[in-house]
This record gives C-alpha cells, sequence and structure tokens, in this order.
C-alpha cells in the first residue's frame, strides 16, 4: 500500500494537542453577541394530550422573551433520524412528530418553549406555565401497547408500527431433526449513550439571510436536511456547522435539538438562541438502545449441528419512530452471517410505546441480538456437553461464505481466528481449569464467551455516498475537506492518514478542520454505522489518487520527464529510475500558485457512492466471580478479540476497542433507565444511571487478528462500534458457569443475580 | 447581588466584580473567557468542570464563584507553561492515547496533577481512585491511567 | 447561576450567628456538595432564598484531641481530611473508612462532615460510624450551647433537631467509645465510586478473649435515618464470636431496620443485605480490615 506507510502506524491524533490545553472549542464554547437561551417545557405525563396553557404568570418573569406552543411553530410532520435520504417513499423514515406537540407520548414530552435573556429566566418561566392535560393509559411494555384494547399512541398508524419476517428453510422441520431444542425469553435494558457533553445547538440567520445552526451533530448533512423539511424551507436555507463533539454513540445521529433551536431564532427575528440540554434532560428524553424482547429457539443436534434458529423480536420502540425498525429488524442476517444452520426464522416487530424513544446507539441492534444469540449457543453448548468455544467454532460461517439474506460474500470472515486466538492469550483452558476449585462457597468463578459478526456500513441496505476534497498548498502541505464526521474516535486522523499513505506524504503534511460545515465541506453522510474509515476512505483514497495525478503530471512536465518514471514519496518527487530526488512538493506546489505562465492551483475532488460492504467479526472471553450472598458480579478478566482486517492506526483502534468494551461491561452488569409504572424516568443522572466509573472496571484486554481485507480501501473494514457487541453476553454466559443460572435480563445487576439464586433455591426456577 | 473579589488566577492576581449567584465554572468560561473547563452534569458527578483551588481538584459547578477570594486557581489553560509548551501530564495524556472527544480530558488532567504530585509512586488501583470523580464515556479510562503512570515516569 | 437572593459569608462563628440574625430565611452552606445540587434541582428551600456561607468559619474545623481523650471533630471538616487525620486514623478508623467512601475525590474536597449529618440523607455515609461511636453533636446559638447524641439529632429524612439561628458546631467522642474497639463500614453500592449506598453498615465492636465486650451495629438506607440495632447488639453482648454468632447478629438487625423497597432496591433484597451486611464488617473488624 504505498511506499510511505503512513497507515498502520499510530500516528498522533491531530486535534490531540488542542484537547490537552483545553483549547479545543465545542459548541457551548463560543461567543455568541446578544445570545438568547431556549429551554423545553416537558410534559409531566406520559400519555395523553394538553388541553390547555396558562402562560400568563410566565410572561411576567423578567428577561423572558418569547413563549412557544405547538401551534406557533410550523407543523411539518418530520423524523428525527439521521438516515441518509432516499427517493423511494416507502423507504423513508416514519414522519410522526412535530417540533412541539400536545400530544404527549413520551414523559418529558416537548410540548413548548421558553425563550430568554439568560438560561436562569427561561428556567423560572418554565416554571410558571400551568399545563392541563387529558391523560391516556401509559404502555410502558410493547405487550401493554399490543393489547386489544390498547389506545394508538401515533392517531394514524397501529402501535405495532412494523413487522417483518426474514429468514430460509422449513424451520420446523428442520427443529423436529434437533435432539434437543432450547427455547428461552430474553430481555434487554433501555442503555443511554451519556456522551459527556450533552445535546446542544445554536441557531442564527446569517448574513445572507439563511439559517445557520452550530450544533454537536454526527450526521451534518443529514442534519440539515432535517432541519428543513421540519422548520419548512428549501435545504439551503440551511447551513450546519459542526464543531469539535464531546462524544455521541448514536444519540447524535438524531436530530433532537437542531429543529428546535432554529424555530426559535426564527420566532426570535434571527437573533442568535441556544438550546442545551441538562443531563437530565440529555438521558431520559434524547434516544436510546432499544429494549427488546426475544423469544429464542435453537434446535441442536447431540454431535453439535446445528438444525435450525427461530427468532421472535419484540422491539421497543418508544414514543416516536425514529430509527424504528431498523434496529429491531436487523439481526436475521448476522445470525446468518455467524453460523451454520439448515433453517431460520426471524420474525421481528417494532412497537410504539410511551418510554423514551429508542433511535441509534454504537452497534445499532447488536448488542441486543448477539446477547439473545449467544446466549441461547452457549446453553445449546452446555446441554450437549461440549465446550462453548469449540462449539462455536464447528458451527462457525467459513471465509468466504454467501450470505444470501444480505447478498454479501463473506470474504476475509475470521470469526474462527479470532476464537482461536482469544482462547489461546486468554489462557482459556487454563482458567477454565482453575474456576473448578471455585464451584461451591460464597465466591463462585466462572468463564464465559460469546462471538459476533459486523457489517461495515450501511450497503446494500442504504446509500453509501460520501465525498472527499484535497487542496494542495503552497508549502506542499494538503488541507483535506470532509464532509465526514469527527466524533472523538479519531476518523478525521485515520483518514489523513489514508490520505497521506495514497499520495506519498508525511502524515504532518495533511492538515484537517475542527468543523465540519455543510456549505464547505463534501457531502457525506457522516458518523454512524462504522462507515466513515471505509466509505470515506474511498473518497479520499480517489481524492489523493487524483491529485497525485495531478501533481505527477505537473511534475513531468517542469522536469520534462515523462509521468510513469516520477513518484511522491516522502514529501519528495522521486524519479524512480536512479532513485534521485527531482524536486521537494513544495517546488510543484510554488509553481502551481505562482508560475506566471502556468500558475494554475491543484485540487482533487470525488464523491464515492460504494457498493460493496465486508463483514467483521470478533468475540469476548471473560472470567467472573459472583457473590452467592449478595448477588455481586465481579468482572475478574475480559478479552476482545477483533477481525476487523487492517488497523489504520492501532493506538486510536485499541482506543475503540477499551471504550466499547467499558460501554458493553456497563450494559451487562449495571446500566439501564428505569420508568415508574407511570412513565417518569426514574434514574436519569449520573448518580443514578450506573456508568462504569474507573473503579469499577477490570483491565480490558484485546488483540486483533488483523488482515488485510480485499475489499477495504486500505485493507480495513468497521471497527468503531464493534467492540460493544460481545462482552455484555459473554459475561452472562460466565456467570452461568460461575453458578450454574442463566440469567436473560440485562443488566446483570447485584439484584437481578441474587433474585435468580434465591429463585433457584426456591426451585422456582427451570435452568437449561 | 454584585460582589468584588480578588484571587490568583492561573498565576496572575486578578480581581472580578462577580454576580454572587455565579458557580465559579461559570465565572470562569463567561467573565475570563476560560472555556477549557466543561460542563457535563452541573451537580459535581462527572469532574469535566474540574480546577484546582489551593493545589486541590474541585468541581468548579457546584463551587460558588465569590468562595475563590484570596484563593489560587488553576485550570487547564494554566496547566500548559506560560511558553506554551505542554506540560508533561498533557503530553503523557497525548502519547498514551488516552484522548478521545477530548470532554472529560482537562478535567482528567486537572484531578492528574494533584495526585501526581501528591504520589511520586502511585499503584493502578490509587490512580483508579484518584481518577474516580471523573467521568469518561469514550476510553473506558485504561489510555487515561496508562498516562498517568507515563506522566509518573516521565516527570 | 444558582437561583439564590443574596450570598453572605461569615468570618467567624459569631458572625454566623449576626447574619442568621439578619438573614432569618437564609440557609446555611458549608461545602455546597449537597445544597448546591439541591438549589441546581430546585428543591423548595434551596432556590429563592438567600445563603449563608460558613466554609471559612476556623472555629468548626479540624480535628482536636482533648486532654481527657476526647475526640472533637469540627463540622467543617471535610471527608478528605478526616480520611487523612493521624487522630481519626489511629483512634477511629472506622469513620476514617466510611468518609474514604463518600462520591468521588472532588466531594471529599468539598463536602462536609457537618453537612453530611445536617443535610440529613438516610445513605449518608459518615452517620453510620458516628451513630457506633457514640458521638455527641454541640449545638450553639447566638448565646446557648447544647449537645445531643447523634443517635438522637435525626428526626427524619431530611430533617434534624436544629433550631432556627442554632448551627452544627462539632462532634465530640469520648475516648470510652473508641478506645478498645474495631470497626469496618460496608457501602453497598451498585458502582466502587460517585454513588450512594443500597444499603451501607458500620460495626464497631470490641473483644477480649473471643468474647463480645460491646457491640454497636448501624445502618445506612434501612430506614428514614441511620439507625441503631438495639436487637443485634443486645444478643451480641458477651457471646463467644464464632460465624454462628455473627450470623445470628446478622439474624436479628431484621428486628430493628425498616428497609422500604424504592426503584433502587425491592424490600426483599435490602432485608436480605441486612443480615448479610453486618456479618461481613464484624467479620472484616475482627480482622482488621481485608
Amino acid at each position: 500500500m504505498g511506499t510511505n506507510e503512513v497507515v498502520g502506524h499510530s500516528e498522533q491524533r491531530w486535534d490531540a494537542i488542542a484537547k490537552v490545553k483545553g483549547q479545543a472549542q465545542f459548541t457551548g464554547d463560543f461567543p455568541f453577541k446578544n445570545l438568547l437561551y431556549g429551554k423545553i417545557l416537558r410534559s409531566t405525563i406520559a400519555h395523553g394530550r394538553v388541553e390547555s396553557y396558562d402562560i400568563s404568570e410566565a410572561e411576567k418573569v423578567p428577561g423572558v422573551v418569547k413563549i412557544l406552543l405547538p401551534e406557533d411553530l410550523p407543523q411539518n410532520k418530520y423524523s428525527t433520524a439521521g438516515h441518509p435520504w432516499t427517493l423511494i417513499p416507502e423507504k423513508q423514515d416514519i414522519r410522526d412528530r412535530t417540533i412541539l406537540t400536545r400530544d404527549v407520548r413520551v414523559y418529558g414530552d416537548d410540548i413548548g418553549a421558553v425563550i430568554a435573556k439568560s438560561e436562569l429566566a427561561a428556567i423560572k418561566a418554565l416554571e410558571k406555565i400551568k399545563v392541563t392535560y387529558k391523560e391516556y393509559p401509559v404502555y410502558i411494555t410493547p405487550q401493554q401497547a399490543m393489547a386489544d384494547d390498547a389506545r394508538r399512541i401515533h392517531e394514524e398508524r397501529d402501535n405495532v408500527l412494523a413487522s417483518s419476517k426474514v429468514g430460509f428453510g422449513d424451520v420446523d422441520k428442520s427443529m423436529a431433526e434437533a435432539d434437543y431444542i432450547i427455547r428461552e425469553n430474553l430481555s434487554t435494558s433501555v442503555q443511554q449513550h451519556v456522551h459527556m457533553e450533552n445535546q446542544i445547538a445554536v441557531a442564527y440567520q446569517d448574513a445572507d439571510q439563511r439559517w445557520t445552526c452550530v450544533s454537536s451533530t454526527q450526521i451534518p448533512h443529514i442534519c440539515r436536511r432535517i432541519i428543513a423539511q421540519a422548520v419548512g424551507v428549501s435545504w439551503s436555507k440551511i447551513r450546519v456547522k459542526k464543531p469539535f463533539i464531546g462524544g455521541g454513540f448514536g444519540n447524535k445521529q438524531d436530530a433532537v435539538v437542531e429543529p428546535l433551536v432554529v424555530a426559535m431564532s426564527m420566532a426570535c427575528n434571527g437573533q442568535p438562541v441556544q438550546l442545551a440540554l441538562t443531563r437530565e434532560e440529555s438521558i431520559a428524553y434524547t434516544r436510546t438502545r432499544h429494549a427488546i424482547d426475544y423469544n429464542f429457539a435453537i434446535g441442536v443436534k447431540k454431535d453439535g449441528t446445528i438444525t435450525a434458529i427461530d427468532c421472535d423480536v419484540i422491539s421497543n420502540q418508544g414514543g416516536y419512530a425514529s430509527h424504528g425498525h431498523a434496529i429491531g429488524g436487523k439481526g436475521g442476517t448476522f445470525i446468518n452471517a455467524i453460523y451454520k444452520m439448515d433453517s431460520l426464522r426471524y420474525t421481528a416487530k417494532t412497537v410504539y410505546t410511551n418510554i423514551a424513544t429508542a433511535g441509534a446507539m454504537r452497534a445499532y441492534g447488536m448488542p441486543q441480538v448477539v446477547f439473545a444469540l449467544e446466549t441461547v449457543m452457549d446453553d445449546a453448548a452446555d446441554k450437549i456437553g461440549m465446550d462453548p468455544i469449540d462449539f462455536r467454532m464447528m458451527n462457525r460461517r467459513p471465509d468466504g461464505f454467501y450470505n444470501a439474506m444480505s447478498n454479501v460474500k463473506q470474504i476475509n470472515f475470521k470469526v474462527g481466528e479470532c476464537l482461536e486466538k482469544g482462547r489461546k492469550e486468554f489462557e482459556w483452558d487454563k482458567k477454565m481449569a482453575a474456576s473448578k476449585q471455585y464451584k461451591t462457597g460464597v465466591k463462585r468463578r466462572g468463564l464465559g464467551v460469546a462471538a459476533f459478526s459486523f457489517g461495515t456500513a450501511v450497503y446494500p441496505f442504504g446509500l453509501e455516498v460520501a465525498g472527499a476534497r484535497l487542496i494542495l498548498m503552497p508549502d506542499g502541505c494538503f488541507k483535506l475537506m470532509l464532509g465526514s464526521t469527527e466524533i472523538g474516535q479519531g476518523a478525521d486522523t485515520a483518514l489523513s492518514q489514508m490520505a497521506a499513505e495514497a499520495i506519498g506524504v508525511p502524515f504532518k503534511n495533511i492538515i484537517r478542520d475542527s468543523f465540519t460545515d455543510t456549505d464547505i465541506d463534501p457531502y457525506d453522510t457522516g458518523a454512524y454505522a462504522s462507515r466513515q474509515s471505509y466509505v470515506t476512505g474511498f473518497a479520499v483514497k480517489e481524492a489523493a489518487e487524483k491529485i497525485k495525478a495531478k501533481i505527477l503530471t505537473r511534475a513531468a512536465k517542469m522536469y520534462d520527464v515523462r509521468t510513469e518514471y516520477i513518484d511522491i514519496i516522502d514529501g519528495n518527487i522521486i524519479y524512480m529510475p536512479d532513485g534521485e530526488r527531482l524536486a521537494t512538493l513544495e517546488d510543484i506546489a510554488m509553481s502551481s500558485y505562482f508560475d506566471m505562465k502556468d500558475g494554475k492551483t491543484i485540487t482533487a475532488y470525488s464523491s464515492v457512492n460504494i457498493h460493496q460492504t465486508t463483514y467483521a467479526s470478533g468475540c469476548t472471553l471473560a472470567e467472573v466471580e459472583v457473590d452467592m450472598e449478595t448477588g455481586r458480579v465481579k468482572l475478574l478478566s475480559i478479552m476482545n478479540v477483533h477481525d476487523s482486517g487492517k488497523i489504520i492506526n492501532p493506538l486510536i483502534a485499541n482506543g475503540q476497542v477499551e471504550g466499547g468494551m467499558a460501554m458493553s461491561i456497563g450494559y451487562g452488569l449495571s446500566e439501564g433507565i428505569r420508568y415508574s409504572k407511570e412513565g417518569r424516568p426514574l434514574n436519569n443522572n449520573l448518580l443514578d444511571y450506573k456508568l462504569p466509573t474507573t473503579m469499577d472496571l477490570p483491565k480490558l484486554e484485546h488483540a486483533f487478528v488483523e488482515t488485510d481485507d480485499p475489499l477495504g480501501p486500505f485493507g480495513n473494514k468497521s471497527l468503531g462500534e464493534n467492540p460493544t457487541v460481545s462482552p455484555a453476553p459473554a459475561i452472562r454466559n460466565a456467570v452461568k458457569n460461575a453458578i450454574g443460572i442463566g440469567i436473560n435480563t440485562l443488566p446483570l445487576s447485584p439484584e437481578n443475580v441474587y433474585e435468580h439464586i434465591q429463585a433457584q433455591q426456591k426451585g422456582d426456577v427451570q435452568n437449561v | 447581588m454584585i460582589q468584588e473579589i480578588e484571587f490568583t488566577l492561573n498565576g496572575e492576581a486578578v480581581t472580578c466584580a462577580v454576580d454572587v449567584r455565579k458557580s465559579l465554572l461559570e465565572m470562569l468560561r463567561e467573565d475570563f473567557s476560560l472555556i477549557g473547563m466543561k460542563e457535563g452534569c452541573s451537580v459535581g458527578e462527572c469532574g469535566a468542570c474540574s480546577v484546582l483551588i489551593d493545589e486541590q481538584a474541585v468541581d468548579s459547578c457546584i463551587y460558588l464563584a465569590v468562595w475563590v477570594d484570596g484563593k489560587s486557581i488553576t485550570t487547564i489553560e494554566g496547566i500548559t507553561h506560560t511558553d506554551g509548551s505542554l506540560d508533561n501530564v498533557q503530553q503523557a495524556f497525548i502519547d498514551a492515547g488516552a484522548v478521545q472527544c477530548g470532554f472529560c480530558i482537562p478535567g482528567m488532567i486537572i484531578s492528574s496533577s494533584q495526585f501526581i504530585k501528591e504520589n511520586p509512586q502511585p499503584s493502578r488501583d490509587e490512580i483508579r481512585r484518584a481518577l474516580s470523580g471523573n467521568m469518561c464515556r469514550c476510553t473506558g479510562y485504561q489510555k487515561i491511567i496508562d498516562a498517568v503512570e507515563l506522566a509518573v515516569e516521565t516527570k | 447561576m444558582f437561583d439564590i437572593t443574596g450570598y453572605y459569608e461569615a468570618h467567624s462563628l459569631a458572625n454566623v450567628f449576626e447574619l442568621l440574625k439578619e438573614q432569618p430565611t437564609a440557609r446555611i452552606v458549608a461545602g455546597g456538595t449537597d445544597v448546591l445540587v439541591k438549589s441546581r434541582a430546585r428543591v423548595t428551600g434551596f432556590v429563592e432564598t438567600p445563603l449563608i456561607g460558613i466554609s471559612r468559619v476556623a472555629e468548626m474545623k479540624g480535628v482536636i484531641m482533648a486532654d481527657d481523650g476526647t475526640i472533637n471533630i469540627g463540622a467543617l471538616t471535610t471527608f478528605d481530611e478526616i480520611e487523612h487525620n493521624k487522630i481519626i486514623n489511629q483512634n477511629m478508623p472506622l469513620l476514617s473508612q466510611a468518609v474514604s467512601l463518600v462520591g468521588g475525590p472532588q466531594t471529599r474536597r468539598m463536602g462536609t462532615i457537618g453537612g453530611n449529618v445536617c443535610n440529613a440523607g438516610p445513605a449518608a455515609d459518615s452517620a453510620p460510624a458516628l451513630f457506633t461511636y457514640n458521638a455527641v453533636c454541640e449545638i450553639c446559638s447566638a448565646t446557648t450551647t447544647r449537645e445531643v447524641p447523634i443517635t438522637e439529632f435525626y428526626i427524619g429524612v431530611g430533617k434534624v433537631k436544629l433550631q432556627p439561628g442554632e448551627v452544627l458546631v462539632k462532634f465530640k467522642i469520648t475516648k470510652q467509645n473508641y478506645q478498645g474497639y474495631q470497626g469496618y463500614y460496608i457501602k453497598f453500592a451498585q458502582r466502587a465510586a460517585l454513588d450512594i449506598a443500597n444499603l451501607s453498615c458500620a460495626a464497631l465492636v470490641k473483644v477480649t478473649e473471643n468474647k463480645i465486650q460491646d457491640l454497636r451495629i448501624c445502618f445506612g438506607a434501612a430506614a428514614a435515618t441511620p439507625i441503631r440495632m438495639p436487637a443485634a447488639e443486645a444478643y451480641g453482648l458477651g457471646k463467644e464470636v464464632s460465624n454462628d454468632t455473627l450470623t445470628t447478629i446478622g439474624d436479628y438487625c431484621l428486628q430493628d431496620t425498616k428497609t422500604i423497597a424504592d426503584w433502587r432496591a425491592s424490600k426483599e433484597y435490602r432485608d436480605h443485605l441486612v443480615t448479610v451486611l453486618p456479618v461481613r464488617a464484624l467479620a472484616l473488624a475482627l480482622k482488621d480490615g481485608e
């Protein structure tokens, strides 16, 4: 891959210095003159309709500029989901919301807004608005919302907002051929992203009379479209600027605050308005990971052959469709991707309820389905008395398997290598043998494993367009302009490495920008689906190759040599036959800018539409100690192994893996939003939402099965989300190995584990 | 509700006529344009707003601005040396790969700076405890703890 | 901005009383880790009110041992200071261990032991230890000084026996209440830091020749206030230390706890932990910790 060897090295992130100096500016860090502050009036019921507002006292609060009710703002229906737009109407996201609403579908719904000269004035005014409601029954679970007498949460649509069935073979026949059928019910929890920077956006009317929204968004270009649809202006009337972002994890793949803040500025004659959510609002009233219930069956023969998998999925969507069925409906393909079976049936429903709207969250449905699959796989291995790694090894899809459900040939699919590497490096057999001494008494130990497959970007299900622009600067450096989004994951640095590699210059010659600006940067759909290093990678590669060709053409002319004899190596133009340096890049660049006769600056642009994908995979191995008296699970050791192709930047990649593991350990052991039966969130703050602290995590071990993926732009495939998939089920399986009880509800909090132990002691639980 | 206060800010004697209702975080960001400290929760849970007050890391979001009267404050901006070069703790955070989104990092560096000064040879568990008032969602903390170890080594 | 109507800072204890007289509706704030958090949350009584800051009142700070061995802990002593204080470490290690588990380091540097008690949260980490040491609260007004045992100081959630114009100045622990005891505190929470106890248990025991000479157990989050365990303590007195004795002590605790169910934990689970934690705390106390 070139001669420069920038790809594959731990280059220092370009933004690291600014971030350690406190110099990196996030949305809330920019000064605006005459800034107004917006606050959302939130419903104090979860389901009903606002009958009346009394704003008379609120209007008297000094500093209040405007109080907005639903009728005061555009009534366009839109979806907040950050998907690429599609021209096929039936594939478009469900447009089921307006900017503000009288129809309350979730606790904390946006039923009004206050704009004031200070945040405190806005808060005080909110408290003085009197609201009366007509209340409807509250549905926390899909089962409640699907009951015959349940009221529609959205008048125009059934509470089951989508359903699907995919698979192959004859599941009933294949099940009949099995020696054992393991059928289990499983439920996952409502995890929240808890990015350290809450949602924040500022909107104002700019000098050209268009609307600018500075926002902490993962999807600037998509966000522009959603704002325009919501406020009802043509798309180019909106400009979105994304500065540094304090994390997103999928939550900022929904336009949660942007349409409202633009509408607020419009209501205030274009004066800048800031809408910053509090931590309490961000946890409770933005997006979550879907809580999904599974009825999951696997048919297995005594020799370990899987005959059939039958999976029924009910996904709790919450009050608005957002990403909707894309999450619950997704799992079948990836079950088929990883294990062999004769027949597969995957039926899924996505159901409106009155809890918080679920949306995109890191790994987009995969943590849920893999929790279910890997639980039942583990219990099947137990049933037939096989080592859980051996069972997975024998059933894994081979490299090169053609997945008919996604129309993807899984070239370079290395889940077996991950399991083998994990077994060795984790010292699985040694630890398993040692844990046998801890199967009685108060503290019991066990090991667990879970494997997964993972897509890269969204093709063939969605559009994959990305763009890049390169400008040769006078000194031989390059400005790299991208519409993709750096959200902390290191995308900008990885993409800059790719540009440097493909052009043939040192990493330091590539200049990035903290801003992504829809007016300036090429169209790219943004940060989600672990897509950017792949899809934007192709765009960067194409732009780099184009600019390189232009530079070489110019150099060939300047030095009167044939272009095929020269190359760019380490920032110099080299005459390849003798390896001599003909010129520096700066020589060429200066001439391109300033040569009286031939001066003509050099730029390159690319826009790619990627019609391919590649599947990644991996696994987690975990060892736990369970306190039988209290139910507390202590994670003793954990290792992730990833098949993600070529690792572009090892240090950044390791950071992604560790962060993803931590998020999934929280998912497995402690995290989840809880609701009262009235639908009120109970723990929407950092004290009560149990995000792991420094003291709650063990050493996070990891390894890669590194390959050059033949379909990757630089041999790479997805990695950003992947680490978040398998730790939770590996922990669940380790707990079962320790105490002999399979726990199928997340999280495995002390109380949950204790209750299962108690139930077993009382004989209430049937174990597999 | 304005009170005149005097304090040392990043080594410089300053005065401020501050609204007594402001938190220290608000005063630093609004009155001194020091935007390095972030607000992540505003109730002293996440640690993103940490500053050193008389060499002790505290959460500036639940610290009244007027309380700094007569005290010495160091923000992340004051950790960077006056010649613009990085402190070895900052450099260690870069070298260990501890920086991702960067929102928690100023607070992490503030907590680490005090800790390293007081603990020349810390164990990893001691580092974990010292940083347990600073939350991060990107890193799983591992490289942050590596960074503190590295900073101790390179001191 | 905090929604307060003024701020007045006291420079001495006498000045606190003067300010309280001038601003009778004012709320006292020490380290701010409870009061300012409640003000952010817009809890009634914590907004639209003036604050009197006492964090610079020197008379209320620090740990002193009197000639008779009584340990005086100023109400404004921070958790961090108590954790590292030599007098406390040598004589009341249960207290330093308990306060070392409060929140995170930043909170421990600002939060004060007096504030922790006056805030009267049922799960406050410093309280169970103070209960087992039979701490006495010294309460002053402009003209009076009175002493109230901490076991009688609490009224209910968020409520203590302070009259208008009164301030909790210090805690006093007499020598006979700490000398010769071994103790351990278990904070049972979901996380190892930045958390609130689902249930907590301080156990303080004096043992000679393997016989329990004195036993004090106090739970946090097992009732509306921290609560001592008279039945279990009475049972334990004079018993040989054995697994059976400790287990029975744990079971006796259920006679005095008044646990409730909330979203953090069910009553059944809390009651189960009530029987487990004192057994573990006592075993660890007698082993001098882990």
